[in-house]
């Protein structure tokens, strides 16, 4: 079975459905052909499809979105990049007032077809701007969320990000782009709501996002070898999430914890907790625990950063706490 | 710049649309029938039909939270505005949107934006998908002075510029940004200066003289479909009213009011056409007869539609293929 990088699948994704259908447009800072994107995931794009369609911008975050959006209601359909995910906050307005509210507050006369990509994560030592996982911003109305953890789900999905109708905010794990994953070479996609079981358990449901998938995969294996069966989830998409999944899960095992790099206080795994609590919270047999972040800014020093960071020791030891 | 008679009559015609719908709607607002606010056009009918009376069917326009005028003058129904104003389901929103956010998209009204500003990048990207299809359309981008301050004019108008977009810039300064004039916010005089900046052109124009207004278009039109890029269009105008409500504009002076009132750009024109011979005073009111009746005609469809069902606040967040 063919392996690729999840950057090379993401790549492939773009190219094949730029192949595919001439509308869709990339545009970002240093995407094209001098640097091939911060974490080059347009690699070659702009030398096959020409600097119409892969095109490098000012560093004008707000822009990049609004002219996304704007090519989105007039027949384009772009994926715009922000080169990392911190920045998007430059471009709130038009991702939360212009491209979630447009089709709603015209009364359904508009679609937005459009993709921001933008990458998440901490643990490359580049301090508080540039290593953020902001994912729960972006839970409102009108717009759609994934978050790929696998080469095999990061093509999937972009395919299906880029072929939706509606704005789609695609966020992907600076650690995740070198990590090797089957991805078969023909055709497919993958449906936004249907979460993946990473590994079956009996015991306990490990629910994690993005990189904290992998650390979760660790964590649990190392709990097999004490006896612990835990079961690991990765919903793939936040909007919609796929909350059957979750809640066959929880009823099986009883038990949950919710691993995300994000900071704790109002993050995703607070949204999950609520779903859980509201309706299956009899199916419960010890509390819920949330692994992640502290409610700091991502610290710059390793000591620092590896201090604030989840990882399989924090997994280990929150899984323990409610499984006898 | 000599247009046919049938030209004129109709830019005559669209200006006093306008006029008339506005009136109809702020004395509906005071019957209480309009829920929210509302941000009248009245005193700038020039700038929108001195600029659409330049466009196609298939050109675009990006409206502003005082946008009834710009939807008038792309073509959009006065009905389903009125409806929707009023916030009934017969409305182009659905009841959805309301007074800020009437559109039209088969009219190419690419949305009116309550955020000031925000429509600029949104302009843009529109010029981008023109280019994308190599057409000869171009977008219509109307904002304000309040909104030549804001970042999103900065980054959009100077991407237009650098890729060579098909887009003209209108700034419509009615002078204040709310109840701030634009003396306290900027030290320069004109908005158009500001193009320079950007290296394309600025023209600043007398934007209650709606024949200055349709030939500067004319110009950034033939720049922009040529494949020339953008133009930033200052059109100095002056809202009668207050900035929205009943907001008395106490702001203002009274010598200052008084001095646009005189410059009423639908008066000016009236004279004018007169002056040339190309209507009566008597074709004059003839014609607004006949825009006040269908202004009424408007005013009683929007009154008389339903309200939407409740449950229907659920639908169109997203699209559903």
């Amino acid at each position: 079975m063919r392996e690729i990088t999840y950057r090379e699948a993401l790549r492939e994704a773009l190219r094949e459905e730029m192949l595919r259908d001439e509308t869709i447009i990339l545009l970002g800072e240093d995407i094209g052909r001098h640097w091939h994107g911060a974490f080059k995931v347009t690699q070659g794009l702009a030398e096959e499809f020409g600097n119409d369609r892969v095109r490098d911008t000012p560093i004008s975050e707000n822009t990049i979105i609004g002219a996304a959006v704007g090519a989105a209601i007039t027949g384009s359909r772009p994926v715009a990049e922000i080169m990392f995910g911190d920045l998007l906050t430059l471009a709130m307005d038009q991702i939360l007032n212009q491209a979630a509210k447009l089709r709603y507050m015209f009364g359904g006369q508009v679609k937005v077809p459009v993709v921001v990509r933008a990458p998440f994560g901490a643990g490359v030592n580049v301090a508080a701007h540039h290593s953020q996982s902001l994912e729960s911003l972006f839970l409102k109305p009108g717009l759609k969320i994934a978050v790929p953890s696998t080469p095999y789900d990061a093509k999937g999905l972009l395919k299906t990000a880029i072929r939706d109708d509606n704005p789609v905010m695609f966020f992907e794990h600076k650690l995740c782009y070198a990590l090797k994953g089957h991805v078969p070479e023909e055709n497919y996609t993958i449906p936004f709501g249907e979460a993946s079981i990473k590994k079956e358990g009996e015991d306990v449901t490990i629910v994690a996002t993005m990189y904290m998938v992998h650390k979760s995969i660790t964590a649990a294996e190392e709990l097999d070898k004490d006896g612990i069966s835990a079961e690991v989830i990765d919903p793939r998409t936040l909007a919609p999430f796929d909350k059957e999944t979750l809640l066959e899960s929880v009823e099986k095992t009883g038990r949950l914890v919710i691993v995300e790099e994000a900071t704790k206080t109002g993050g995703v795994g607070a949204e999950i907790s609520a779903v859980v609590c509201e309706e299956a919270i009899w199916a419960l047999d010890a509390p819920i625990r949330r692994v992640a972040a502290p409610d700091t800014p991502v610290p710059f020093s390793p000591t620092l950063e590896e201090f604030y960071l989840p990882n399989e020791k924090k997994i280990i030891d929150a899984v323990k706490e409610i499984v006898p | 710049m000599e247009l046919e008679k049938e030209k004129l009559i109709e830019i005559y015609r669209k200006m006093l649309e306008i006029r008339r719908f506005e009136e109809k709607a702020f004395e509906l607002f005071g019957e209480n029938l309009v829920p929210g606010t509302i941000h009248l056009y009245v005193g700038q009918e020039a700038v929108a039909v001195g600029v659409c009376a330049n466009l196609r069917k298939d050109d675009y326009v990006q409206s502003t939270h005082r946008g009834h005028g710009h939807c008038i003058a792309k073509g959009a129904q006065l009905d389903k505005m009125m409806a929707e104003i009023l916030g009934k389901k017969t409305g182009y929103c659905q009841g959805k949107g309301g007074s800020m956010h009437i559109t039209d998209f088969s009219m190419g009204i690419l949305g009116a934006t309550g955020v000031v500003g925000a429509g600029i990048p949104l302009a843009v990207g529109a010029g981008l998908s023109i280019q994308l299809k190599g057409t000869d359309q171009v977008v219509a981008c109307f904002f304000g002075d309040g909104a030549s301050n804001q970042g999103a004019f900065h980054e959009g108008v100077n991407l237009a510029a650098v890729w060579k977009l098909p887009v003209i810039f209108v700034c419509e300064n009615n002078l204040y940004a709310m109840g701030t004039s634009q003396s306290e916010v900027m030290l320069i005089e004109d908005i158009a200066d500001r193009a320079t900046g950007y290296g394309i052109p600025g023209v600043a124009i007398d934007g209650n003289d709606v024949m200055a207004v349709y030939e500067a278009v004319h110009e950034a039109g033939k720049r922009a479909r040529g494949g020339h890029g953008p133009t930033l269009l200052e059109c100095k105008t002056y809202r009668h009213k207050g900035h929205s409500r009943f907001d008395p504009a106490k702001y203002r002076p009274q010598e200052e009011v008084e001095k646009w009132i005189k410059k009423d750009p639908i008066k000016r024109f009236k004279t004018r056409l007169i002056d040339i011979g190309v209507i009566t005073e008597k074709e004059a009111e003839n014609i607004d007869q006949d825009v006040i009746e269908v202004v009424e005609a408007a005013a009683k469809f929007a009154i008389e539609s339903p309200f939407p069902d409740p449950e229907e606040t659920l639908n169109d967040v997203f699209s559903i293929e």
